[in-house]
């Protein structure tokens, strides 16, 4: 017990929170603009699944983790466009669009790993690229901190610098308004001239690239393989992230870092002697009280409201 | 694509001097199923007049000025602006010929500012930044420059529907609209948010805008406007200037024969006590109390109607009457019989008869068919159900009767109720309410942008049910038609009833607006008198 109380309060144990957030809040970001969009984008998950795969592949032929991380994104955002074709072209409804692409991912990300390498699990017995680890001068040497801020991947300084990217892009530029103007009311957007087809495509577009970095990051960061499933429900989790957040940039990165800090949790929880699947457990049983205590205390506020009103005195 | 179809009463081209600001000739729209919503229409417009467009509910008023908005594509015909041919492909295209509207439906974005809103689409930008300070900056500037008055800082969906308005005008005058049209703008507003509205109308007229303006208020269309068309099934049926109409003609006009706007009723025949509340409370999730202590009692064979500015509490009383809101103390009995906190099918079950205010929401279901939504509220009952299942040919007769009965306009049963015009619509619920032979009916703004002929309808069926000794409680925000039609009237102001008055005889709409804006009210033992 000591043993565990003492390892999470570490900077080890902060910095690996960072770390296993990252997959969580770069897709849930890419979520938040599509769900203010006006396009609820389900197929993060898959997206991830298919830009970690196709980022793996690319990097172990080209033996460069840049052009895997090129073609990870590039293979995102085709996924989400595909999606948009499907819903906003075809008229398909967007959640079985999405549901198909993420059981497409699943099935066949391995397929093609299979026709590839002849492995059906992973890509492991291959040497991967990794994205870079960024030591920061100064910075790492502040006790403390500096193993928390430096030496993290390159990706997940992108995912917290893109908090504040989204953030300026949702509410300060002519591009990012639009969009939530199409997200809140289509007609009215319709109506001063905004064409709707193309923001909802945009906010497509940026979702596949947003969980495509996370993706990418899930198989060239976290570790240096593609595996099976390997995204194992975070595109959901991030899903959950979003409303948590209350659909903001802010609330979801906060969001994120609850569900991170779970993970992290069952990781470390996971060298001790409890039972894994126990452990593993952990950050969906987070998602579930989460969700909960957030409909409890939505609830409470409202009775809390009659409540003040009740014994207010009758004038 | 447009075939112009030749039209005999083209205007020669020697009155050029006269040539309208806006023409319209030979339009005709038929939509994709097949409705013809405008046929062979001439419309024209002169510069820096009020010109008012009337018609019946589905008359193709909204249809003529959505292909001058360029938001449908006329089937045939031609639009002509300053006396030249011209295409308005898109809305877009009409707002840089300088054609600006007002939806009937407001096109808003809720959480964004007032002044995001007039802004949005063609925002002051550096860059790919929208200028915030220089948006907030032309609002304001804007809104003073024609005495419209806006929060720019507020955000919309907290202000009231008066100044929602607001912001859509302002929005067309942003994009340097020179013809305004505005669709339905009053069916909304308060008498006096009208009153600031046609205030606002008059000064953009003075600096030399041109306004087209829909209503179905024939007085407001007779205040307002310098000339008038009259639309019905469709066509243009003709144009007259303001001195030769008057509110008889127009309303003869539009449905094609006589129309008795003034309502004919014997004195009321008040039986026993039907419904009676008191000390009703009622406060929103938020904590906002709405209802604070209203009392009233309505009687079988009377209308008690309600008076009030809207937003004062009506909605929300007679909706907790309806079961759909849980009070927070109070009573409401039936026939002495408790009806507070049943479900709204338990209320319905012990008799009364709702006609909720909001028919597309809580009236009507829109993708179901008129039989269905004419048996929502009686479908587990025989006829319409036996040993669990559906009886179709006993749900089709039904429908056929209160179809012919209420002389809802459909070719049959069959049809989405969404696709009728919202006349037609208000006739559904109101045929489905009366046929359920309540003891009591609450009638929420029966006849709110429903046409003079439809109007002339529901008020027959409500004095009719009266007569039969139904209990009618009214609220509607139209003075004029509470006034005339209840037998007793109550006014609401801020969540009280203010004054209730034993006959409207001799009362005047000046008199009850005073208690209606708060400043003046009755003593509580004066009100009790009346109960
Ligand atoms: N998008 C549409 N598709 C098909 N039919 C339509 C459409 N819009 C309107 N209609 C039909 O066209 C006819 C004319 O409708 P329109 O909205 O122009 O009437 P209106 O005069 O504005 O009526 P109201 O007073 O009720 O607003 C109606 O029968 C309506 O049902
Ligand atoms: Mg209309």
């Amino acid at each position: 017990m000591e043993q565990a109380l003492q390892a999470i309060f570490s900077a080890t144990f902060v910095a690996a929170v960072l770390r296993v957030t990252t997959p969580i809040l770069l897709p849930a970001l890419g979520g938040l603009i599509a769900e203010l969009g006006g396009v609820a984008n389900i197929a993060l998950e898959g997206i991830m699944l298919i830009s970690a795969c196709a980022g793996v592949l690319v990097s172990i032929a080209t033996q460069s983790e840049w052009l895997g991380l090129l073609a990870g994104l590039a293979a995102g955002i085709i996924t989400a466009l595909v999606l948009a074709f499907f819903h906003l072209d075809l008229k398909a409804d967007i959640i079985l669009s999405a549901i198909a692409i993420n059981i497409l991912a699943s099935g066949g990300t391995i397929f093609v790993v299979f026709l590839l390498t002849g492995d059906k699990g992973s890509t492991s017995a291959l040497v991967s690229r990794q994205m870079p680890f960024i030591e920061i001068p100064i910075i790492k040497d502040i006790p403390l901190l500096g193993p928390i801020l430096s030496g993290q991947n390159l990706l997940t300084y992108i995912a917290f610098i893109a908090v504040a990217g989204v953030a300026i892009f949702l509410y300060r530029m002519r591009a990012g308004i639009h969009l939530r103007a199409v997200g809140e009311n289509p007609d009215a957007a319709r109506s001063v001239g905004i064409n709707v087809r193309s923001q909802q495509y945009l906010a497509l577009a940026l979702s596949g690239a947003l969980a495509a970095l996370g993706g990418v990051y899930l198989s060239m960061g976290y570790v240096k393989f593609f595996a099976r499933d390997m995204t194992a429900g975070r595109g959901f989790i991030a899903l959950a992230a979003i409303f948590l957040g209350g659909k903001t940039p802010l609330g979801t990165m906060i969001a994120a870092l609850v569900f991170g800090l779970a993970e992290a949790l069952s990781v470390q929880l996971g060298n001790l002697r409890v039972p894994n699947q126990l452990v593993q457990m952990i950050p969906y049983i987070a998602t579930l009280i989460a969700l909960v205590v957030y409909a409890l205390v939505q609830r409470q506020r409202a009775i809390a409201h009659q409540r003040r009103f009740r014994q207010a005195p009758t004038p | 694509m447009s075939t112009h179809a030749p039209h005999p009463t083209s205007p020669s081209a020697t009155d050029s001097a006269a040539a309208p600001l806006v023409e319209m000739r030979g339009i005709t729209k038929i939509y994709p199923n097949g409705v013809l919503a405008n046929h062979e229409v001439t419309f024209a417009v002169r510069a820096g007049e009020i010109h008012a467009l009337v018609g019946e509910n589905g008359a193709g008023k909204s249809t003529l000025m959505k292909i001058l908005y360029g938001m449908e594509r006329p089937s045939a015909g031609q639009i002509f602006l300053r006396g030249k041919p011209t295409t308005i492909h898109s809305p877009h295209e009409a707002i840089t010929q300088g054609i600006g509207m007002v939806h009937q439906n407001f096109m808003l974005v809720p959480s964004f500012t007032i002044a995001e809103n007039i802004v949005l689409g063609t925002e002051p930008s550096r860059g790919a930044f929208v200028d915030r300070r220089a948006a907030i900056a032309a609002a304001a500037q804007l809104a003073q420059q024609y005495g419209l008055s806006v929060d720019p800082e507020a955000r919309v969906d907290v202000v009231p529907v008066g100044m929602r308005q607001r912001v859509e005008i302002l929005k067309a005058l942003y994009r340097g609209a020179d013809v305004l049209i505005l669709d339905e703008p009053t069916a909304v507003l308060t008498p006096q948010e009208t009153h600031e509205l046609f205030t606002a109308i008059q000064r953009l007229i003075q600096v030399g805008k041109t306004v087209i303006f829909i209503s179905h208020k024939l007085h407001e269309v007779m205040e307002i406007s310098d000339r008038i068309s009259v639309m019905r099934d469709a066509r243009l049926v003709g144009t007259l200037d303001k001195h030769e109409a008057n509110e008889r003609l127009l309303a003869k006009m539009m449905v094609g024969r006589e129309v008795f706007l003034n309502i004919e009723k014997t004195p009321a025949q008040r039986g026993p006590l039907v419904l009676k509340v008191r000390n009703l409370e009622y406060a929103t999730e938020t904590g906002v109390e709405v209802l604070k202590g209203v009392s009233l009692s309505v009687y079988a064979g009377e209308i008690l109607g309600i008076a009030g500015v809207e937003g004062n509490g009506q909605t929300e009383l007679v909706e907790v009457i309806a079961g759909l809101r849980t009070p927070l103390s109070g009573v409401i009995e039936l026939n002495g019989k408790s009806i507070a906190g049943l479900t709204p099918r338990q209320v319905r079950q012990a008799g009364v008869a709702h006609i909720p205010e909001d028919r597309l929401t809580n009236g009507v279901a829109l993708t179901a068919s008129i039989q269905e939504n004419l048996i929502v509220d009686r479908y587990t009952r025989e006829p319409f159900t036996r040993g669990g299942l559906m009886r179709p040919a006993a749900i089709a007769r039904n429908s056929e009767a209160l179809i012919e009965a209420y002389a809802i306009r459909a070719p049959d049963g069959s049809l989405p109720v969404g696709a009728l015009s919202g006349g037609n619509m208000q006739k559904v619920v109101v045929a489905r309410e009366l046929s359920s032979q309540p003891k009591l009916l609450i009638a929420a703004q029966p006849t709110r942008g429903v046409d003079i002929g439809a109007t002339e309808f529901m008020h027959e069926q409500l004095v009719r049910a009266r007569n039969a000794g139904v209990a009618i409680l009214l609220v509607s925000a139209d003075l004029s038609e509470v006034m005339s039609l209840s037998d007793r009237l109550a006014v609401m102001h801020a969540g009280r009833i203010v004054a209730l008055f034993p006959s409207t005889e001799g009362l005047t709409e000046e008199e009850v607006g005073l208690y209606m804006l708060g400043t003046k009210t009755m003593s509580q033992s004066e009100i009790e008198s009346h109960w």
